[in-house]
């Protein structure tokens, strides 16, 4: 039992990082019908933007909490300059050209920016510097829960809410909405269909940027390529829930991060990076618009 | 020199699909307050034309001018703002937002909160169903109620000018009827609209003159009379 409540932990956490990630792939999705290979490469920029950042501002030298949302802020901000500015110079270019085309840039974006950081931060792993002093929040026989997975989750969590307030409750939001239902409709309603889309991308870099900081917080080592993985995996996550469904990426983000600790603690560790694309045939099989992917669609 | 009574001039108007054309240098024009329709057989470049003027197609010749001006290069979203509003073909409402959110949507450009209430509830007096409604996602509504919110949508930006595409299509007959009465209710308070409509009869019964098109070229100007009077059109055109 208490094994199982440990791997949960772990598991949530990762699930909600998974989730941060997703989001970003399916709000683009939903707005563009674009899937953004680009994406997990957003989140290794947001670990790198945090180390240098907290390297300039000597915020590294010691872990504060003030120091941490510094930080964190700075990356979310940063990445999310950087989407606006990848939407605005590959994408929107293409806008009206076949979705392939779109795509296979995007997948150019991704090797541009890994290749870039290679270049630019070097091939070798950097360490993260330990922003959050590790503590133990309980402690017994076989169950360790320390405070970083709890904050990682917390935070994953306000960041959620807080892009479900704007989806929801604000007039861009509704604009979002409504541009990723129909954007000639959209257009006629007066929303500058352009200036959404990069809101969108804005938001989903943001998001990924975050990710890359709670992520560099349990695993330190961060190189120019630790998007790959995480982005593919968040990929799946985003297409399990069903693409372009804002809660299905996280409750798929959760599945798979919770599924793959399981995994990993009881079955076989090397089985852990296996489970997203075993999650991913299934669902391909059974339901695959995803688990809450269906539109309602317009009636004559 | 441009009659000033004009509301919208289309002159020599030509859009094409890459390469094909959909619309062949057709003018007309609608004067203030007036009704017109567009009348015409599926695929004869009705939903075109107001698709060019509602700045979702750009014009390879011609021009459209609102008030005098010319909407070239203007984008969808500031024709908007200009006052002009299109309640496109198939209605395309926003099936997963609410009739609240979706009436809202229609008055996205508008900063004036009490004048937009006033208007939400003007769209409410048309279509007191939709009020009843308010809560529920638009995706649940019928046909017919889905094209009142289309239409109240479209009111929401407090157009000059409404382009309509096809309002009473799929509906039931007394739902059709009701619609007719509701389009000319809006015109009455000063709005003028392009009516398009397979439907030729009754849409020449409320406006000033119908343009009839086939193939993209408009072949004749045509006013309820000449259906009474001109049995030979009646059939040839317009199917009564
Ligand atoms: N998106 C499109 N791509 C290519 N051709 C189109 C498109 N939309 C309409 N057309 C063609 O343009 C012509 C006019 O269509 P449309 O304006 O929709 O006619 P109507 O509204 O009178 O039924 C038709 O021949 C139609 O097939
Ligand atoms: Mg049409």
């Amino acid at each position: 039992m208490q094994e199982f409540l440990q791997q949960l932990v772990n598991g949530v956490s990762w699930g909600s990082i998974y989730a941060l990630i997703a989001l970003g792939y399916t709000m683009v999705y939903g707005v563009l019908q674009l899937i953004n290979f680009a994406h997990g490469d957003v989140f290794m920029l947001g670990a790198f933007f945090g180390f240098y950042f907290s390297r300039w501002t000597k915020i590294a030298q010691e872990p504060t909490l003030f120091g941490f949302f510094a930080t964190l802020l700075f990356a979310m901000a940063a990445c999310a300059l950087v989407g606006v500015i990848i939407e605005r110079a590959a994408y929107k270019p293409l806008r009206e050209r076949p979705r392939l085309t779109a795509l296979i840039t995007a997948i150019g974006v991704s090797l541009l920016l890994e290749n870039g950081g290679q270049l630019l931060f070097g091939v070798d792993p950097k360490f993260f510097p330990s922003l959050i002093s590790e503590t133990r929040l309980y402690e017994s026989a076989n169950l360790v829960i320390s405070n970083l997975p709890v904050i990682i989750l917390v935070v994953s969590l306000a960041l959620m809410l807080l892009l479900r307030f704007i989806v929801m409750k604000t007039t861009i939001g509704k604009a979002m909405r409504a541009t990723a239902f129909n954007r000639e409709a959209a257009a006629l309603m007066g929303i500058n269909t352009n200036n959404v889309i990069s809101f969108t991308f804005l938001l989903g870099s943001a998001l990924a940027g975050a990710g890359g900081i709670l992520v560099a917080l349990t695993y330190p080592k961060i190189d120019p390529l630790m998007g790959l993985l995480p982005g593919l995996k968040a990929f799946v996550a985003a297409v399990l829930g069903g693409i372009g469904n804002i809660p299905g990426a996280v409750l798929g983000g959760m599945i798979l991060g919770v599924s793959e600790t399981m995994v990993a603690g009881y079955i076989s560790s090397t089985l852990r990076d296996a489970i997203a694309f075993a999650l991913l045939v299934v669902i391909l099989l059974v339901k695959p618009t995803g688990l809450l992917g269906s539109r309602v669609g317009e009636k004559v | 020199m441009t009659d000033n009574n004009f509301i919208l001039e289309v002159k020599n108007l030509c859009v094409f699909y890459g390469g094909i054309q959909a619309v062949k240098d057709i003018s007309f024009g609608i004067k203030k307050g007036e009704i017109i329709t567009l009348i015409g057989a599926t695929g004869a470049g009705k939903s075109t034309t107001l698709r060019a003027i509602s700045g979702l197609l750009k014009p390879r010749e011609g021009e459209i001018l609102l008030e005098g001006r010319s909407l070239k290069n203007i984008p969808p979203y500031e024709v908007v703002k200009k006052g002009i509003s299109h309640a496109p073909e198939g209605r395309k409402i926003f099936a997963n937002l609410t009739v609240r959110e979706n009436l809202e949507l229609g008055a996205y450009l508008r900063r004036d909160k009490p004048a937009i209430g006033q208007d939400m509830e003007r769209v409410f007096g048309l279509f007191p169903r939709l009020k009843e409604r308010i809560k529920q996602n638009a995706g649940t509504l019928s046909g017919g109620e889905q094209q009142m919110l289309a239409i109240g949508r479209a009111l929401m930006s407090a157009p000059k000018l409404l382009l309509l595409d096809e309002p009473s299509l799929g509906l039931a007959p007394l739902l059709v009827k009701a619609i007719f009465e509701v389009i000319k209710e809006i015109n009455a308070k000063g709005v003028s609209i392009i009516l398009v409509e397979q439907n030729a009869y009754q849409a020449l019964k409320i406006a000033a003159r119908g343009y009839v098109l086939e193939t993209g070229k408009i072949t004749m100007t045509v006013t309820a009379e000449d259906l009474v009077t001109n049995e030979e059109l009646r059939k040839a055109y317009l199917g009564g």
